[in-house]
C-alpha cells in the first residue's frame, strides 16, 4: 500500500469512529447539549478539555514556531500550561459552584446586568472566532498536504466536515470524540517523536533525547544544533530571545491569563459533578497536554536539525535540486514551501540573509506534518500524524463553535431578546449559530494574519484583556460594579483590538493595516500577539476607577459572591435572608 | 450541607486565599524567574546537554505546574472537609 492509500485508510478510520461516537452520545436536551448533562468524571473530562485546548495550533504548528524560534518558543509553552495553574486556582472552581450553563450567564448575574452579558457575548465571540480562523489555517494545511491539493481547496473541504460533526452532536457528542480524539492525537504526536529520538541520539524518550548527545558521538544535540543553525547565518538556538526580555515576558503573561479567560475551555469545568471534581480535573488536564507540551520542544529541536542538515547536507554545500527528496515535492504542490534558483547554480542555497537565501517559502506550519517524512519514517507513521493533525483541529474547532453557538442561542436569543423560546428551538438556533461562524471563521481563513499559533495567541490576547479581568474582578472583589466591570471589558478589548488591528489590518483583511507590523511602532518594543497583557491592564484599571464612582453592588449580588466561594452549603447570611 | 458562620466563611475564604498566593509565588519562580528573568545566569550551568535556564523555559517549569495543581486539589479537599463544605 502507498502512503497515499495508507493515509485515506488511517485518516477515514479515525473519523468512522468519531462519527459513530457523536451520533452514539447524540444531545436530546440543551442540558446535554451545553454541559454533557454534568456527569462527566474528572480524568476523562481532563482528557476531553486536554483534546480541546490542544488544537491544530499545538499540534500542527507550535514545534514548527519553535522550531524556528528557539528558547523564544518557549513563551508558547510556559504560556499554555502555565495557564492551567491559574485556571485551577482563581478560576474554575468558583464558576463551577456558580453552576449554569455560560461565561457570559456568570457575567450578566454577577454585575446584575443584561448589558454586562451583552458585553460578555461580544468579547466571546471576538476571541473565539479569531481562534477559529488559527484552527482553520491548521486544518486547511492538514488537508491540503493530505489530499495533495492547495491550500485554499484543503481549507474549504475541512470546513465542511467541522461543521457536518459539531452541529450534530453539541457538548455530550463532543466531549466522548473528544476523549477519542486526544488518543488519537497523543499518539500521533509520540510516536514519531520517539522514532526520531532513538534515531538522533539512542534515547527513545524525547524529552531526555534533546538533552542527550548524538547517537555514536559525544556532541550533544543541543550544541549541534546552535553549531549548525549560526553557520547558516541563524541565531544561536537556546538563547535566541524573542526580540526582548519584557516582550517574552508580555508574551507568556497574556497567553497564561487568555487561558483562564477563554470560554471554551472554562465551560468544560462546568461539565463535572462538584467542585472539589473541577479542581482535580484541572490537575488532569494539565498532564495530558504536559505529555504533548514536553514532547513539542524535542520535536521542535530535532526538526529544525534534521531540515539544516536536509538543505545542507556537508558545511558549505547545499541541497542539489535535482536530488530533492519526495516530500519536498511533496510539499511543493501545496505551495507552503517553495525555492528559486536564483544564481542559477543548481543548488538550493538556504541562508538567514535574504539576499543569499533561495528558500523563498518555508511555511513553519508544516514542519510537524513534514517531520516524520524528512526522518524518512514508515509511511504508516506519517498517516498517522495526518490523522492527528485532524483530531486536534477538528476537536477544537468543534469546542469553540460550541462557546460560539451557546453564547449566541442561549445568552443573547434566550437570555435577552426571546425568553419565552422552546428548548428545540434554542437547539436548533444555536445549531444555526455554529454553522455561520464556521463559514465566517473559513473565510478569514483564507488570509491568515500568520501562522497558527500566532492566530491563536491573538485569541489569547483578547480574551485576556476583556473575560479574563471581568471574571477575576467578580470572583475576588465584593465593590466592581456593573458600570465598572461593562467600562473595563470595553477599554480592554477595545485597546487590545485597536493595537491589533493597526498593525495586522483590520479583521486581518491585508492592507488594512494602517500603522504596519514593524517593530519600531510597537509600544515599548510588545509584539501585537503578546499585547494581552496590557489590555488586561487597562481593563482592571478601568473597572477599578469606574467602580469607586458608582453604587455598591446591591445585595444579593454581595450573596451570590459569599456563595461561589464556598464548595458547597451557604453561610448563614444568606441563609437568612431567603 | 453545612450552614458556616459569616466568620467561618471568612476563615475558609482567608485560608483559601493564603494557599493560592504562595502556590502562585513558586508559579512565578520556575516560569518567569527561572524561565525568563534569570535565564542567562541559570544558563551557565549544564545538566546533561541541557543549558538550565532553557531547560526551565522548555520543561521544568511544565512539571511544576502540574505539581503545583495536584497540591492544591488536595490541600483544598482537606480544608473543604475541616469546614465540611465538600460536597460528597
Amino acid at each position: 500500500m502507498d502512503l497515499q492509500q495508507l493515509s485515506y485508510l488511517v485518516v477515514g478510520l479515525t473519523f468512522a469512529l468519531y462519527l459513530g461516537i457523536a451520533v452514539w452520545a447524540r444531545a436530546g436536551s440543551t442540558r446535554e447539549f451545553y454541559v454533557a448533562g454534568a456527569h462527566v468524571h474528572p480524568i476523562a473530562n481532563g482528557m476531553a478539555t486536554a483534546a480541546d485546548w490542544m488544537s491544530a495550533a499545538s499540534f500542527i504548528s507550535m514545534a514548527g514556531m519553535i522550531a524556528f524560534m528557539g528558547y523564544g518558543g518557549s513563551v508558547f509553552l510556559m504560556g499554555w500550561t502555565g495557564g492551567y495553574v491559574i485556571l485551577a486556582m482563581l478560576v474554575a472552581p468558583y464558576l463551577r459552584k456558580y453552576g449554569k450553563f455560560t461565561v457570559p450567564e456568570f457575567i450578566g448575574d454577577r454585575y446584575y446586568s443584561q448589558a454586562a452579558r451583552a458585553v460578555a457575548v461580544l468579547c466571546l465571540i471576538i476571541c473565539s472566532v479569531t481562534y477559529v480562523i488559527g484552527q482553520m489555517k491548521g486544518v486547511g494545511v492538514a488537508f491540503s498536504r493530505f489530499l495533495e491539493v492547495d491550500y485554499d481547496t484543503g481549507l474549504q473541504i475541512g470546513m465542511l466536515i467541522v461543521l457536518f460533526y459539531a452541529v450534530l452532536g453539541g457538548m455530550k457528542g463532543i466531549t466522548y470524540t473528544q476523549i477519542a480524539q486526544y488518543c488519537v492525537l497523543i499518539l500521533a504526536y509520540t510516536i514519531p517523536a520517539i522514532f526520531i529520538s532513538l534515531q538522533l541520539t539512542g534515547n527513545p524518550i524525547p524529552q531526555l533525547g534533546l538533552g542527550s548527545s548524538l547517537a555514536g558521538s559525544d556532541v550533544f544535540l543541543l550544541d549541534k544544533l546552535d553549531q549548525v543553525v549560526t553557520e547558516l547565518g541563524f541565531r544561536e538556538y537556546t538563547t535566541d530571545v524573542r526580540l526582548s526580555g519584557l516582550n517574552m515576558f508580555a508574551f507568556t503573561l497574556s497567553l497564561m491569563i487568555g487561558t483562564a479567560g477563554l470560554p471554551h475551555v472554562i465551560i468544560r469545568f462546568f461539565t463535572v459533578p462538584s467542585v472539589q471534581a473541577a479542581r482535580y480535573s484541572a490537575g488532569w488536564a494539565l498532564v495530558f497536554i504536559a505529555i504533548l507540551y514536553t514532547t513539542a520542544p524535542a520535536v521542535a529541536g530535532m526538526a529544525r536539525l534534521n531540515f539544516a542538515q536536509t538543505l545542507e547536507p556537508v558545511p558549505g554545500k547545499y541541497l542539489s535540486i535535482d536530488e530533492r527528496p519526495q516530500w519536498f515535492r511533496n510539499w511543493e504542490t501545496t505551495g507552503l514551501l517553495a525555492f528559486e534558483d536564483s544564481n542559477e547554480d543548481g543548488y538550493i542555497r538556504y541562508h538567514a540573509d535574504p539576499a543569499l537565501n533561495e528558500m523563498t517559502v518555508v511555511d513553519r506550519d508544516i514542519m510537524v506534518l513534514a517531520n516524520p517524512e524528512i526522518a524518512r519514517l514508515p509511511n504508516w507513521v506519517i498517516a498517522l500524524v495526518a490523522a492527528g493533525g485532524l483530531a486536534a483541529a477538528l476537536s477544537t474547532a468543534a469546542g469553540l463553535l460550541l462557546a460560539i453557538s451557546s453564547a449566541i442561542s442561549h445568552d443573547l436569543l434566550k437570555g435577552i431578546f426571546m425568553p419565552l423560546i422552546s428548548e428545540r428551538q434554542e437547539l436548533f438556533a444555536s445549531r444555526l449559530a455554529m454553522a455561520a461562524a464556521v463559514l465566517g471563521a473559513g473565510y478569514l481563513g483564507l488570509h491568515p494574519p500568520g501562522f497558527a499559533a500566532g492566530t491563536v495567541a491573538l485569541a489569547f490576547g483578547l480574551a485576556a484583556s476583556s473575560i479574563f479581568p471581568a471574571l477575576m474582578m467578580g470572583i475576588f472583589s465584593r465593590r466592581v460594579t456593573r458600570e465598572g466591570a461593562i467600562a473595563g471589558m470595553i477599554s480592554g478589548i477595545g485597546i487590545t483590538l485597536f493595537y491589533v488591528f493597526q498593525h495586522k489590518g483590520i479583521m486581518f483583511i491585508p492592507g488594512t493595516d494602517f500603522l504596519g507590523n514593524s517593530r519600531a511602532n510597537w509600544f515599548f518594543g510588545i509584539e501585537p500577539n503578546a499585547f494581552g497583557v496590557v489590555g488586561a491592564l487597562v481593563n482592571f484599571l478601568v473597572s477599578f476607577l469606574v467602580s469607586r464612582f458608582s453604587a455598591a453592588p446591591p445585595r444579593e449580588v454581595q450573596e451570590m459572591i459569599e456563595n461561589i466561594r464556598l464548595p458547597a452549603g451557604s453561610s448563614v447570611a444568606q441563609v437568612r435572608d431567603s | 450541607m453545612a450552614q458556616l458562620t459569616n466568620e467561618q466563611a471568612n476563615t475558609y475564604w482567608r485560608r483559601n486565599i493564603t494557599l493560592v498566593i504562595k502556590l502562585l509565588i513558586i508559579w512565578f519562580i520556575v516560569s518567569y524567574g527561572c524561565g525568563i528573568l534569570l535565564v542567562d545566569t541559570l544558563n551557565q550551568i549544564q545538566i546533561g546537554g541541557y543549558k538550565l535556564g532553557f531547560w526551565f523555559a522548555q520543561q521544568g517549569s511544565i512539571y511544576v505546574f502540574i505539581v503545583l495543581v495536584f497540591y492544591y486539589a488536595r490541600r483544598m479537599a482537606a480544608l473543604d472537609r475541616e469546614f465540611d463544605v465538600d460536597q460528597n
